[in-house]
């Protein structure tokens, strides 16, 4: 029944060859250091889970968000486990999409023809700060406010356009509401489609150029 | 591969398959199971009230004249204390105790008027009339207007709210 079910199924969508091509392509002999683009996919999902079951309780206006996170943490079942695996998922994807930056330099698979593997993966890692980077002020608490304080100033020592981009960071010359809500709407729908499109552009390429081995004493 | 190293059960293939797919099940399941409380603990919380709510002295309400008394009651929704709108419909009859019925109409909860004119009850969302008594007289509603439960201390007047 099952097998019928799936062959059916395959014969309309391919799975047998999505399979194949994502799942038992070639690769050369690796070692651990190359699981760890896997192992940030495998965050990046756990963080998009999680952030939309946070977004069931959070409302980011400056009078509730603090308390609407009290309530996650202290009102909701499980909601220190859901807000816990967002608060050290984040710190942990950054650490390991940094060390995958470090594996991928220092082997060399960022030379052709994989260099614009490599300035995707720029993008991401940039992305993923971004995400820290917003992120970090939505709890609305005295460290997340004066971060986002600090954060926006350092971004307003730009020479000539620097009191530009901390008005538009802020929303305004002061943190406020104005921050808060477009902070929000950056972490959870601009920076978030930007990835997703990156991402997927990401692993094509891999997919489609395959990695590179080890260097050796040849290369 | 020496043949004799070889599993005469499985090959290598399928046991990486089996364990990755049992790994990946317990470990959705460990944070599938959480998901679904995360989503329905709120649910089960008791938000509900049980008040006697003091609608004053019984002068205030004429006979033979359906009245609406509104109150409001604070409630603490999650993060939110938020105020809960009421009204209660108060039906005076000489030589009877006073009926106080609820202005939420048996169908879907809309706020019923009282038509003075018709001398009927009438709910705008689904075109329902209620008789001064209460009871249905044409459109969707399943039941009679529901009544609270009443207390007379002297000649005040008290209903029994409760609620969920």
């Amino acid at each position: 029944m099952a097998e019928n079910v799936f062959s059916w199924l395959d014969e309309r969508l391919g799975l047998k060859a999505i399979y194949d091509t994502i799942l038992d392509r070639k690769v050369p002999k690796v070692n651990w250091w190359f699981t760890l683009g896997s192992a940030s996919l495998f965050l990046g999902l756990m963080q998009g889970i999680t952030g939309m079951l946070l977004s069931v309780y959070y409302v980011p206006t400056p009078d509730h968000a603090y308390d609407s996170i009290t309530f996650i943490m202290t009102g909701v079942q499980f909601g220190w486990l859901i807000r816990g695996i967002h608060h050290w998922g984040a710190s942990l994807l950054i650490l390991t999409a940094f060390i995958h930056m470090l594996r991928v330099f220092f082997y060399g698979a960022y030379k052709y023809p994989r260099e614009f593997t490599w300035i995707t993966g720029v993008g991401l890692l940039i992305s993923a700060l971004g995400m820290g980077f917003t992120g970090y002020l939505l709890p609305w608490n005295q460290r997340s406010y004066w971060a986002t304080t600090v954060g926006s100033e350092i971004a307003g020592t730009v020479p000539w356009v620097g009191d530009f981009i901390l008005r538009t960071l802020r929303g305004g010359t002061n943190l406020s509401a104005l921050t808060l809500s477009r902070f929000f709407s950056l972490h959870i729908w601009i920076f978030p489609a930007i990835i997703l499109a990156t991402v997927g552009t990401h692993l094509y390429l891999v997919i489609r150029l395959g990695i590179s081995h080890i260097p050796d004493k040849d290369s | 591969m020496p043949s004799k190293y070889r599993s005469p059960v499985m090959d290598r293939r399928s046991f990486v398959k089996i364990v990755t797919a049992s790994l990946g099940s317990m470990m959705a399941a460990i944070v599938g199971l959480p998901v679904i409380q995360y989503f329905i603990s709120p649910a089960l919380g008791k938000t509900g009230s049980d008040d006697w709510i003091s609608l004053g002295s019984l002068d205030n309400f004429p006979f033979d004249l359906p009245t609406l008394f509104n109150f409001n009651i604070t409630q603490v929704n999650g993060w939110e204390r938020s105020s809960m709108s009421y009204g209660a419909f108060v039906l005076r009859k000489e030589g009877q105790d006073p009926i106080v019925f609820s202005d939420v109409c048996t169908h879907l909860s809309c706020r019923v008027n009282w038509d003075e004119e018709n001398k009927e009850f009438h709910c705008p969302c689904h075109n329902a009339f209620f008789d001064a008594n209460g009871e249905v007289v044409s459109g969707p509603p399943p039941r009679p207007l529901d009544q609270y439960e009443i207390r007379l201390d002297g000649d005040q007047l008290f209903i029994h709210l409760t609620e969920g």
